[in-house]
């Protein structure tokens, strides 16, 4: 049910990409979402495509285990994509009654798409590979300069950890309140919008009363540790930088130069073949 | 009316790094009437083996029947089946949701599509059987202990009219004294309804006294199923996958062992209270003969 949105989860495996320091992974996932938004021609994609094929294979993550996660976002793609083809103005292919699909919709509606895919796979690689500790961490450390101009850093790197830590607590929590309400006889699934909209006070109602609990146990615990903030705080595991980091911000380095001379390259492979 | 598992396996997160082989080739007859305890270790599969009886969770092979049909059959009704056998979770007092008692102990029926008149009377009843006062029956459940939201909990799953009752460890932390109400409750509404009752829970103590069928499930599988007696006499196997006989039958086993002459076979306090009692009064009348 609920289980089945892996977006954000953390996929428990060892592979080249699941020992990376977490910062190397926020900043190859930062770089490649701005080369997505930078490219736009089929090589470069090509290239993209190359790299994020190759980073599947590294991470040792199933493919069909990522792909589940996409489900959760067919509905905001499908409206992307209904929206590009038929609102951008051109050249008209093909018509129905007053809307018509043009040529120039057709190309934007696929960049979209793929580069929205990218996108959602590439972040989802980063969160399947990163405990979210790892990965708060990483932010922390990476935000680290923002300090001297009063951002509160640390304070916001533990409300993330706080919220990705509940991320599958309350999922797993949604799944119990359901089935205890369908063991009741509840159903979920069918009836119209409005009923099924009426059906969901029983799931929501003690759920937000648990995550309030939660939420209240939470801060007593770590009052009871005298918790007070980010100043002169130590770490238990503080991240430093191997060699295998250094390699994989080259490889990084190489995929955009790649990508910058991505129409090139795509040429030199055709010439070859 | 029974139900009847036939080599049901049970894999979480199959396909995954993650899976974990929650039940492994299990297969039980549940027939009408019966009083079941079904313990095992944390973990054990418990949890996972009720959810199967009504069909929230699907067995990754094996087959289930309620009554000859298989439950997961395309045209079987599995909003009839919840309806039959009644699941009440662990912790159920997390499920509360509506504004008052009464009006929650009301969603399972009228989940059924009764009549608002049948579905106030069932209310009334399972608030009753779960021994529930009139004065709590217009109370936020928020504000009440939490032994009561237990029974409302309870009383929400009665009122469905189930033939089969299955609690998920009822007594999961309440202190001794809620927790023998509960149970008391429980064998109380068994006897006057008459249907069919498992009791899921980790410690023997709590099931000995009421129940007439044990089943201990271990890593997944059934490891024992019998009669409570005849189970206890496997403590020794019991403490292996760590599980334990009643505290008084090692009392008794302790006391026969220094030398008085009683009986071993005894699960509860009152059985063991009896016993030596009648021990006592068999060594005044040796006595007395010589
Ligand atoms: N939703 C789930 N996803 C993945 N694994 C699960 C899930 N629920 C249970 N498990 C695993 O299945 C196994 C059996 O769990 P189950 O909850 O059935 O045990 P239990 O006997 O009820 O234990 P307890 O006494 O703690 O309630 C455990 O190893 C548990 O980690
Ligand atoms: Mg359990």
């Amino acid at each position: 049910m609920l289980r089945d949105i892996t977006l954000g989860q953390y996929y428990q495996t060892d592979s080249v990409i699941h020992r990376l320091d977490p910062r190397v992974k926020l900043v190859a996932t930062i770089a490649f979402i701005l080369s997505l938004f930078i490219f736009d021609g089929a090589a470069e994609y090509a290239i993209a495509a190359l790299f994020l094929a190759i980073m599947i294979k590294l991470s040792r993550v199933p493919f069909k285990f990522m792909v589940k996660g996409m489900k959760a976002i067919v509905f905001l793609l499908a409206i992307t994509i209904v929206f590009n083809l038929f609102l951008t103005p051109g050249e008209p292919v093909f018509a129905i009654w007053r809307l018509s699909i043009t040529k120039e919709g057709i190309r934007l509606a696929s960049f979209l798409t793929v580069r929205l895919s990218f996108l959602i796979i590439g972040s989802s690689i980063m969160t399947l590979t990163t405990t979210p500790n790892q990965l708060t961490d990483g932010m922390e450390s990476l935000m680290k300069p923002l300090k001297k101009i009063k951002v509160p850093v640390h304070e916001i790197a533990m409300m993330m950890s706080i919220a990705l830590r509940f991320i599958p607590i309350l999922m797993e929590e949604t799944d119990k309140i359901m089935k205890a309400q369908m063991a009741r006889g509840a159903d979920f699934e069918s009836g119209n919008f409005i009923k099924k909209a009426k059906s969901l006070i029983p799931l929501l109602v003690p759920l937000i009363i648990s995550a309030f609990r939660r939420a209240n146990d939470l801060a007593m615990a770590m009052e009871a540790r005298c918790y007070r903030g980010g100043d002169h705080r130590t770490r238990m595991k503080p991240l430093c930088y191997k060699k295998r980091d250094f390699a994989a911000y080259a490889v990084i380095v190489l995929y955009l130069a790649a990508g910058a001379m991505a129409d090139r390259i795509v040429k030199m492979v055709l010439v070859l073949l | 009316m029974s139900i009847i598992l036939d080599k049901v396996s049970h894999i979480y997160e199959a396909g995954t790094t993650m899976s974990v082989t929650a039940l492994d080739n299990v297969s039980l007859v549940i027939p009408d009437g019966q009083f079941i305890g079904l313990i095992g270790h944390t973990g054990s599969g418990k949890s996972t083996l009720v959810q199967h009886l009504n069909g929230l969770l699907k067995a990754t092979s094996g087959s289930i029947y309620f009554n000859g049909e298989d439950i997961d059959a395309e045209d079987f009704d599995k909003k009839r089946l919840r309806s039959k056998v009644g699941l009440v979770f662990q912790y159920p007092e997390y499920q509360l949701f509506e504004a008052d008692v009464f009006s929650d102990v009301c969603f399972g029926p009228k989940n059924l599509g009764l009549t608002p008149k049948e579905v106030e009377l069932r209310a009334y009843e399972a608030l009753k059987l779960a021994g529930i006062e009139d004065e709590y029956f217009y109370q936020s459940p928020f504000d009440l202990s939490g032994g009561q939201k237990r029974r409302v909990a309870i009383a929400g799953v009665l009122a469905m009219k189930p033939d089969v009752l299955i609690l998920d460890e009822p007594t999961a932390g309440l202190d001794p004294m809620g927790r023998d109400e509960i149970l008391e409750q429980i064998s109380k509404l068994k006897k006057e309804t008459g249907i069919t009752v498992m009791l899921v829970s980790h410690s023997m103590d709590d099931v000995a006294k009421y129940v007439d069928r044990i089943i201990v499930m271990n890593r997944g599988g059934v490891m024992l199923d019998d009669e409570p007696a005849k189970i206890f006499k496997q403590y020794e196997r019991l403490e292996e996958v760590g599980l334990a006989a009643p505290q008084v039958t090692y009392i008794m086993k302790a006391l026969h062992d220094r030398g008085y002459d009683v009986r071993l076979d005894i699960n509860t306090i009152d059985e063991a209270k009896k016993e030596i009692m009648s021990y006592f009064s068999r060594l005044a009348a040796a006595k007395r003969r010589r």
